[in-house]
């Protein structure tokens, strides 16, 4: 595959996707166990639902 | 399953773990497949390889008008339907929304500066795909201004409804006004004037990217709950020590 006189301008579209679409990726797993480590915490607090069910729990 | 039942938040984060890791092996499929497609497709007589950019471009550019579209059905979740999931699912839109356009932005760019000579034109398409990011971003801003989440939903539901008439002005403003950029190739009156050597890959990468978007939106509302139960949980721990 030889991409021409451009090849830096078709290079650089694919990498900046690349990043970008890793960058999301990173930012929600990051959140999801933000987010549940908080939960945990609480629950370790003492704080419960008005449901009694676990905060953390997913499933 | 209906609407009704994924309403509420429990069976929504049930759902969206069962259904996540199938939906990343089809996307990471998916999008393999789309790649391989690009990387042996042909060259364009005109654009010659430049012509791989628009296996990225395009797709992130439906995507950005495709994100706002379904933040205004969520929109209209919020006000007419009071949905409550409606609010998480337009939030959750938004940064998701904004990559893409901002992807879109930047390839069209890298691919505008080889084959128009410039990186960029105040054309009716650029300016208002540029305004389209604009949106995104003061979305986001609102939604980070104000602290409770209902009002804030309300608001940015107005902004995204009042936002959705710059959709069709991205869509015709290639057959409105006289711009740099060219008219539709693909979803146009009297078909595609695309060949299928660009088509197939064009598509198969537009399904690819359509997938990612779900996969990110279903796990970025379900980021989007579990935070708004930390949320209560904090309020419910600071009354039981204020009483």
């Amino acid at each position: 595959m030889t991409l021409g006189p451009y090849a830096s301008f078709i290079v650089m579209s694919y990498v900046a996707v690349a990043t970008v679409v890793a960058a999301l990726v990173t930012w929600v797993i990051a959140d999801y166990r933000r987010q549940k480590a908080r939960l945990r915490d609480l629950e370790a607090a003492g704080a419960v639902r008005r449901s009694g069910r676990s905060a953390a729990e997913v499933k | 399953m209906t609407l009704i039942d994924l309403a509420n938040p429990s069976r929504f984060l049930s759902l969206a773990g069962r259904i996540l890791p199938w939906l990343v092996a089809v996307t990471v499929l998916v999008l393999a497949i789309g790649l391989y497609q690009s990387a042996t497709a042909p060259d364009d007589y005109q654009q010659g390889a430049t012509v791989k950019i628009m296996f990225i471009h395009v797709p992130n550019a439906w995507l950005s008008m495709f994100v706002w579209s379904v933040m205004s059905v969520a929109a209209l979740g919020t006000l007419v339907w009071r949905h409550p999931l409606a609010d998480v699912a337009a939030k959750t839109a938004a940064p998701i929304g904004a990559a893409f356009t901002f992807l879109a932005l930047l390839t069209g760019s890298l691919w505008g500066r080889p084959m128009w000579g410039t990186y960029w034109e105040w054309d009716a398409r650029l300016t208002s795909v540029l305004i389209l990011f604009l949106m995104y971003l003061g979305l986001m801003a609102l939604w980070r201004a104000v602290e409770d989440p209902s009002r804030a939903a309300r608001a940015a539901a107005v902004l995204t409804l009042v936002g959705a008439i710059n959709i069709p002005i991205i869509k015709f403003s290639v057959d409105w006004w006289n711009t740099l950029h060219q008219p539709a190739s693909v979803i146009r009156m009297g078909g595609t004037t695309l060949d299928r050597a660009f088509l197939i890959p064009l598509l198969v990468m537009a399904v690819g990217f359509t997938l990612l978007f779900l996969t990110l939106h279903i796990a970025a509302m379900r980021n989007e709950i579990l935070r708004r139960r930390v949320r209560t949980l904090q309020m419910l721990q600071a009354s039981k020590s204020a009483a």
